[in-house]
């Protein structure tokens, strides 16, 4: 059964990663990066991090996908464009697949021959259980509200900047707007 | 002929983040179009995270699904800011693609 989630939620994986990469249209693209975002989620549960899936979901694919789609809807890009334009010759293409699978490989050899090495053991994740259903979830907030909290107030003031950069960045500017 | 006996290792996941990365970078090597560019990198951004989750199992560490929950929200604030750049530079030249965007004015 593992083996069954695991394999169909790879599948999912890699065929929304393609997707992204080979689609023409980029409506296609983001909705090919949805079947990815589900695929990681899927098996954040298959690895017992339920909170972490859950977020998984409404960050990404119900926030930022989301986001996306409305950027590619408002500047009306969403025409098919042409996959063909090389604007470095015919090397890009073949050295950037080269790169990629020179990097697969390098990372998966790392990984394989680093695994007799993983001894290193921590306190103990917590899984949900009927017992205990939300064990998971107190875990990780007594990790990020007690451990890591500077980190967490951080991220918040990184949020706000983000937000009223933003702003600054699509606002239009008074001289555009008399132009236009 | 599948047995019930195997099950996925740490490995196998940590080895399909791999692949998920590598297509990202493809992704990005070869695609010109900015907001493909961006999608990519959230690819890349997931890979990560899935190799996070897949340790912090293996390890019994809650800390690394900690590092994800920090990876999800940074994600959040880069897309924001890099979708307002997009729409600012869109706005202006339609149909701009990466190899058009030089010069930081606009």
């Amino acid at each position: 059964m593992e083996l069954f989630v695991f394999v169909c939620a790879a599948i999912m994986v890699l065929v929304g990663a393609l997707g992204v990469v080979l689609r023409s249209n980029p409506v296609h693209a983001a909705l090919s990066m949805i079947l990815t975002l589900f695929g990681v989620a899927v098996l954040f549960v298959a690895r017992e991090a339920n909170f972490l899936a859950a977020v998984q979901v409404i960050v990404y694919a119900g926030a930022i996908v989301v986001l996306f789609l409305f950027v590619i809807m408002l500047l009306g890009v969403d025409r098919a464009e042409d996959l063909r334009t090389e604007p470095l010759g015919n090397v890009q293409r073949p050295l950037a697949l080269v790169l990629g699978i020179g990097m697969f490989a390098l990372l998966t050899t790392a990984v394989v021959r680093s695994r007799d090495s993983l001894r290193f053991k921590g306190d103990g994740v917590k899984t949900a259980t009927l017992e205990d259903a939300d064990g998971n979830i107190r875990q990780i907030a007594r990790s990020i509200f007690g451990d890591y909290v500077v980190a967490f107030e951080l991220t918040s003031v990184l949020l706000i900047v983000a937000v009223v950069g933003t702003v600054v960045l699509a606002r239009r500017r008074k001289s555009e707007r008399t132009a236009s | 002929m599948i047995t019930a006996a195997v099950v996925p290792t740490t490995t196998w996941y940590l080895v399909l983040a791999a692949g998920l990365f590598a297509i990202g970078m493809i992704g990005v090597l070869v695609r010109r179009n900015p907001l493909i560019m961006f999608m990519c990198i959230e690819l890349m951004l997931n890979a990560v995270n899935l190799t996070f989750v897949a340790l912090a199992t293996e390890l019994t560490d809650i800390n690394g699904q900690t590092a994800v929950f920090f990876v999800l929200v940074v994600a959040a604030a880069e897309v924001v800011v890099g979708l307002g750049i997009i729409v600012s530079i869109m706005r202006r030249r339609q149909q701009a693609t990466a190899d058009d965007l030089a010069a930081l004015k606009g």
